[in-house]
């Protein structure tokens, strides 16, 4: 039998699309790589019961995978690096039913206006290709409104002067706030920011047949024990409840078949290894902004653009230390944010003007703690002093952070491709990553960096420090580790011209007429805000053109 | 008792743990806090069936619902590659060295005890540091499982009914609990 559409990757993506498409009676088989722990394997109408509280099994011991043993990525920062630096992660989000929606801790910024029109608006900047997006804000609009509905998002109108219209309330009102954020957003209103509490997809009263977020603190990184977040789960029991969806996990996609301008089907390697040939009417890739590009390489798709314009988004995290215990283990892992700092202002135009650029932007800062004890553990020195310094604790207790999610210009030598020799553990190439950040990045960094510190002393801190991720090496000026943002976008550019884009402006494939492209890999610019409500948005916008 | 460490290897073990993070007045060190029996519960996880690998939720019993944390999750086929390559080592097999021989722990820590020497608990402190610091990375992997075996959850074999936790006043998993409003906002 032939399925009407086949859509790689189970994420907020996947997800959203398959949500769409058997809503209106399309049958679909959802095919994810990694494991099934979100939903109930005797029903999948109904959530499982697999997650918890637990760090090693969160954080030490991939269950939410990729494990990097048997699914690795490959990285340099250039070409003149050789083949590769480092093997292993690459800012890996999950591989798992769900995808990136089971780690994140749920926070679902809309993108502004501006952010859709960013050449037009600031201009051109030098070795980057920066364009505007072929939609505007207000076609998005009622997407992100439905996918809002969809997921269940906390949040309320008119707290954050930046944000564009919205054509209805937020589903429900915002969560308690983190102690630590209580403090930060009045230090950050008292030096003429303006701080709000979060879109986040973590349900303040119970939603949708799922309860209230009972704030136990094991948030990001972890999946949500009693499914409080606004994962996939919504959408995926929906469209199983439906009866024309079907879910293969443990189930890999090697490569999609062609005849002429038409995708036939998806090649299927099992977790047993054997290899089928699935046929579809329609393919749907969501498999994340580097995942989604190998398989397009692999499948002998061509385009001069793909794979290229990867954006991670360059972070810059200032900590500080209070005199006072912050709780950062209570609640969500976020619960307070501000917009000035990719709106920017006179101070951040000298500083571009400073440095030689047109202008700069910087990103969504995120007020937030330190939270996990084995972590913490692992950054003090052994010996007889470590169970004092955990006892007295200046990380976990004591700490509060901004994160910038820095906005990364699309440069063309960013860029996925298949590593050359590289291969997973079912034995096919793996995807090779080629970044680093270049001068708009660092110098949006060198200067809200400082700034952000400011904050942290108004708050009270004792000492502030600033990092970056991709942290900076010793020897000057050059980033040289791996990027952890957990954040990847561009790989398979959108755009209205087939020269210089790879699908169309509703996911489509230019040179294929049947496969779509339904996650972040379509980003034209990467915004300083999170990917995930901007990702499902253009799902749902691309699911609804298909019909 | 060891499960898959011989008694001499373990007690090499439970010396060199307790020079990674030892007892003080501020807390339990590695050793009393189980850590080598978290070490040997790793490195023997294939010992038992679902491996100790990934302890089951969602909920431990400590703050409330049912103890399923003494149960452990079955591995996928790929996740058992991959959990018995990081153990055991690639040990020369193709499908397991697809990129190349992987060392396993398995051999990381027999071949560290080894260097430790089994007179390594009877040594003097700056003995005991010397040989530690002459097997390479030895001493960076077992200060990681410490930190692992002392703040992790108790059903894998260290932080022993939860006494790391409350030397440093961590409430731990505490689903289904979790906390209030009031206690997140203003505690």
């Amino acid at each position: 039998m032939t399925v009407d559409a086949v859509i790689v990757g189970s994420g907020p993506g996947g997800s959203t699309a398959a949500d769409v498409l058997t809503a209106a009676g399309w049958s679909v088989v959802i095919v994810e790589k990694g494991r099934n722990h979100l939903l109930d394997p005797d029903d999948l109408t109904r959530p499982a019961a697999d997650y918890s509280n637990d760090e090693i099994k969160f954080h030490s011991r991939f269950f939410l995978g990729p494990d990097p043993l048997v699914e690795p990525r490959t990285f340099r920062t250039s070409e003149e690096d050789g083949d590769r630096l480092h093997i292993g992660e690459f800012n890996s989000v999950p591989t798992t039913v769900g995808g990136g929606g089971t780690h994140a801790d749920g926070k679902v910024p809309r993108f502004m206006p501006g952010d859709f029109r960013l050449l037009s608006d600031l201009g051109p900047q030098p070795d980057a290709d920066v364009a505007d997006w072929p939609l505007t804000y207000d076609e998005l609009e009622p997407f992100y409104a439905d996918v809002e509905r969809s997921i269940g998002v906390a949040g309320i109108d008119g707290v954050n002067p930046f944000a564009g219209p919205r054509s209805g309330p937020f589903p429900m009102p915002p969560g308690a706030p983190m102690f630590g954020a209580v403090h930060s957003v009045a230090a950050a209103e008292r030096l003429g920011y303006h701080p709000y509490p979060a879109a986040t997809a973590a349900n303040s009263i119970p939603y949708d047949g799922r309860p209230a977020c009972n704030n136990c603190g094991f948030c990001a990184f972890f999946g949500c024990p009693i499914h409080a977040k606004g994962d996939p789960v919504a959408m995926l029991m929906r469209a199983m409840a439906t009866g024309n969806a079907e879910l293969l996990a443990e189930t890999f996609v090697s490569r999609i078949r062609f005849e002429g301008r038409r995708a036939t089907g998806v090649d299927l390697v099992e977790s047993d290894g054997t290899s089928r040939f699935l046929p579809a009417r329609h393919v749907i890739v969501a498999a994340g902004a580097i995942e989604t590009p190998r398989l397009l390489l692999m499948s002998d798709v061509e385009h001069p653009a793909l794979g290229r314009y990867l954006m991670v988004h360059f972070q810059t995290i200032v900590a500080g230390s209070m005199p006072f215990r912050t709780y950062a283990e209570r609640g969500r892992s976020v619960t307070h944010v501000h917009d000035d700092m990719i709106v920017g202002d006179g101070l951040s135009q000298q500083a571009a003007h400073d440095a030689g650029l047109p202008w700069i932007r910087g990103g969504l800062v995120e007020h937030s703690g330190a939270a996990m004890p084995i972590m913490e553990a692992k950054h003090y020195p052994p010996g007889p002093r470590h169970n004092r310094l955990m006892a007295d604790s200046p990380i976990r207790k004591r700490l509060w952070a901004f994160t910038m999610q820095g906005e990364d210009l699309p440069y063309a030598g960013n860029r996925v491709d298949l590593d050359p020799s590289v291969r997973d553990a079912r034995g096919f190439p793996v995807a090779r990553v080629t970044y680093r950040p270049r001068h708009h990045e660092l110098v949006a960094h060198e200067h809200y960096g400082p700034r952000l510190a400011a904050i942290l002393k108004e708050m009270g801190a004792e000492w502030t420090a600033v990092t970056s991720s991709p942290g900076r090496g010793n020897s000057g000026f050059t980033p040289d580790s791996v990027p952890e943002s957990r954040h990847n976008m561009g790989t398979v550019r959108m755009g209205s011209d087939p020269a210089n884009s790879v699908t169309d402006p509703f996911g489509r494939l230019h040179t294929y007429d049947n496969v779509v492209v339904a996650d972040s890999s379509v980003f034209v610019t990467s915004s300083g805000y999170g990917p995930t409500l901007t990702l499902a948005a253009l799902s749902a916008r691309a699911a609804h053109h298909m019909l | 008792m060891p499960t898959w460490l011989t008694d001499a290897e373990f007690e090499v073990l439970t010396a060199a743990c307790d020079k990674s993070v030892p007892a003080t007045e501020h807390g339990p060190g590695a050793v009393a806090a189980g850590v080598p029996d978290y070490i040997d519960g790793l490195l023997g996880a294939f010992t038992v069936d679902p491996p100790r690998i990934w302890a089951r939720g969602p909920t431990s019993g400590r703050h409330g619902g049912e103890a399923a944390f003494s149960q452990f999750h079955p591995l996928s086929p790929l996740d058992e590659l991959a959990w018995r390559t990081r153990i055991e080592g690639s040990q020369g097999r193709p499908e397991r060295e697809f990129n190349g021989p992987v060392v396993g722990l398995q051999e990381r820590y027999r071949t560290g005890l080894a260097a430790l020497g089994p007179d390594f608990p009877e040594l003097e402190a700056d003995m005991q540091d010397a040989r530690l610091a002459a097997v390479d990375g030895f001493a960076e992997l077992l200060f990681h499982h410490c930190c692992e075996g002392l703040y992790g959850a108790p059903e894998y074999g260290g932080n022993r009914a939860g006494m790391a936790w409350a030397a440093i006043d961590f409430a731990g998993d505490v689903q289904p609990r979790g906390w209030t409003d009031a206690e997140v906002a203003d505690p």
